[in-house]
């Protein structure tokens, strides 16, 4: 066969490899999604599970009730604390972007990504926990809202470096002073990209367990007082899934259902949200 | 008459430099990264104190994981988390910089796009419905089509061995599935920096896409592709919740790839809210200061890396 040939068949075959293992890396989502659905859906459908709180193997009627407020409350919380930080931490990385330190709350947020969560667990039991003696909401808050920070910064940062200079430049020009120029018209219309890193913030609060095995511990009561022990629902998933009853391994998949649904829709909102900030940031 | 104009000839007096205040508070407030960062150290040190004093370096060789006589070393959970890792690693690695390659060629197609977001979803999904997905549904479904038909025919070879549902090779194998995402994406950006005008050199002198590919676009992304590696060895280090869940749980350091182990995460998860006295709390601890300390260096090195392709790539173009 002719060379040439050869060269074309076999770079359309390994063409076709790439696509075959970008297909196969897709296969995860599909079974994770369809397996939390099925098993998930029918616990999930009957009312008392968004309504009651947990009961013991054998009575019906379980719910995780306590754990959905619960997770409200716990990343409620860590919001109050992360986003307002984070937002004006970004602003100052943006805005200020030659600053050397600037570079280095760059860095460190980029490691404190990646900072094992179970770490940041450890560190808010020895902060928060230790003192007081007993697990509490708040220091479940505390750890998620240090997991919260970094991403908070990173997607203000990116929000603001998108809005044009010439904006920054008329408000100088005007005669504003840096922080109003900041905060009165750059904020504002970096707003939705800033909301969006919020969110995506929340997801991934929403979702951590292991920073609150040490933290909030978990309650199989009703309870939304933060300086108790408060449950929330991916530390149901992680419970329940461990134990031997079937009708709590249910609930466990219901909880599943319900995390991944919460945290799908702020991904797929965010996404819309931010494709749309980009491209009015480009009309400016 | 001509009108006089007054003429200001009064010099405008030179612009005093007023302290930026805005820049020094939101400086400050930018500054509670890296100071939790450090203190997350400083606090962990300190509380592992004890055990750090008691069993100084030995503590990392120590092989003996025993509350009863209070006798502990790392070993067994460093060799799991390595281990797992790096499994993982090994099976993330071609599917990740495929699904790069894939995402980072020009031009915008559904088809793309539509890949790219599941790939970002996969990202999104919690860690322990990874977890309890991989309990039970991967673990026992690996077990009997990839496990026992291994072992049944490799199994002379010690490692492949003893075919078990909670197992060290599963819990790579959720851990492969959790840092592709981070893997591809990162890689992604770092191909898309390649300069253009490579890609097209190599074109107009007739090369197919694969040879453009293979031979100009990935060598010169490696340095930054290596460090997407790295940062998804960082993801897989710290990763807790998924791994513990099909691990298995045994401190030793195990036989065989397919018998069940323990990581550093996994153990402190397991163990720390029954762990009671003084030295068992402070070796958990200590556990997880080695681990934040490897994830940091690992982070570290990996950031400088992906770094500085993409400035290097932005230099060339």
């Amino acid at each position: 066969m002719n060379r040439n040939v050869r060269r074309r068949y076999a770079s359309a075959a390994w063409l076709g490899v790439a696509y075959l293992l970008t297909l196969i890396a897709l296969i995860p989502l599909g079974l994770v999604l369809w397996f939390t659905v099925s098993k998930g859906l029918p616990p999930a459908l009957h009312i008392e599970f968004f309504t009651n709180s947990f009961r013991p193997f054998g009575i019906p009627g379980g719910g995780v009730a306590h754990a959905i407020v619960g997770t409200g409350i716990l990343v409620g919380l860590a919001s109050l604390m992360a986003i307002p930080i984070g937002i004006l931490g970004g602003v100052y990385v943006a805005e200020y972007a030659v600053d050397p330190w600037a570079s280095w709350v760059r860095l460190a947020s980029d490691v404190l990504v990646g900072t094992p969560s179970i770490a940041i667990g450890l560190f808010a039991y020895a902060l928060v926990v230790v003192p007081v003696h007993h697990f509490s909401g708040i220091a479940g808050s505390v750890a998620l809202a240090i997991l919260m920070l970094p991403i908070v910064i990173r997607t203000t940062e990116g929000a603001v470096a998108l809005i044009p200079h010439g904006l920054r430049e008329s408000g100088l020009a005007l005669g504003l002073p840096r922080w109003r120029v900041s905060l009165q018209l750059i904020l504002p219309a970096a707003a939705p990209g800033v909301i969006t890193g919020a969110l995506l913030a929340v997801a991934r609060a929403s979702g951590e367990t292991a920073p609150l095995l040490f933290t909030s511990l978990g309650n199989t009561l009703f309870r939304v007082d933060p300086t108790q022990a408060i449950q929330a629902l991916p530390l149901t998933v992680y419970q329940y899934a461990l134990l031997p009853y079937k009708s709590l391994q249910d609930q466990a998949w219901g909880a599943a259902l319900v995390l991944v649904v919460m945290v799908l829709v702020i991904n797929l909102l965010s996404r819309w949200v931010l494709r749309r900030q980009i491209r009015l940031a480009g009309q400016l | 008459m001509a009108a006089v104009v007054e003429v200001r000839t009064t010099a405008i007096p030179p612009a005093r430099r007023v302290p930026d205040r805005f820049r020094t508070l939101t400086g400050l407030i930018a500054a509670t990264a890296p100071l939790i960062l450090v203190v997350i150290v400083v606090i962990l040190f300190q509380q592992a104190a004890p055990s750090v004093r008691h069993f100084g370096l030995g503590f990392l060789t120590g092989t003996d994981w025993n509350p009863v006589t209070d006798n502990f070393g790392a070993l067994p959970a460093i060799f799991g988390t390595v281990a797992t890792s790096f499994v993982a690693l090994a099976l993330a690695i071609p599917v990740g910089v495929a699904v790069a390659v894939v995402l980072a060629e020009q031009g915008q197609t559904t088809i793309r796009g539509i890949l790219g977001t599941g790939i970002e979803l996969l990202a999104a999904i919690p860690s322990v419905v990874y977890g309890i997905w991989a309990l039970y549904v991967l673990a026992p479904w690996s077990y009997q089509h990839l496990e026992v038909p291994i072992s049944d025919r490799l199994g002379f070879i010690g490692w492949l061995s003893q075919p078990g549902v909670r197992s060290l090779f599963n819990a790579a194998l959720v851990l492969a599935v959790m840092i592709l995402p981070t893997l591809s994406a990162i890689s992604r950006e770092v191909i898309r920096a390649v300069p253009r005008g490579l890609k097209e050199s190599a074109v107009a002198l007739g090369a197919t896409w694969w040879e453009t590919t293979w031979r100009v676009i990935l060598p010169s992304a490696r340095a930054g592709i290596f460090g997407a590696t790295i940062l998804a060895l960082g993801r897989a280090l710290g990763e807790t919740i998924a791994v513990t869940m099909v691990i298995g749980n045994r401190y030793a350091i195990p036989p065989s790839i397919f018998s069940p182990a323990y990581t550093l995460a996994s153990v402190i998860a397991n163990e720390f809210n029954e762990a009671t006295g003084t030295l068992y709390p402070a070796a958990l601890i200590e556990l997880g200061l080695v681990l934040i300390l490897v994830t940091l260096v690992v982070n570290i090195v990996a950031l400088l890396l992906v770094r500085s392709t993409s400035r290097a790539a932005g230099r060339a173009a």
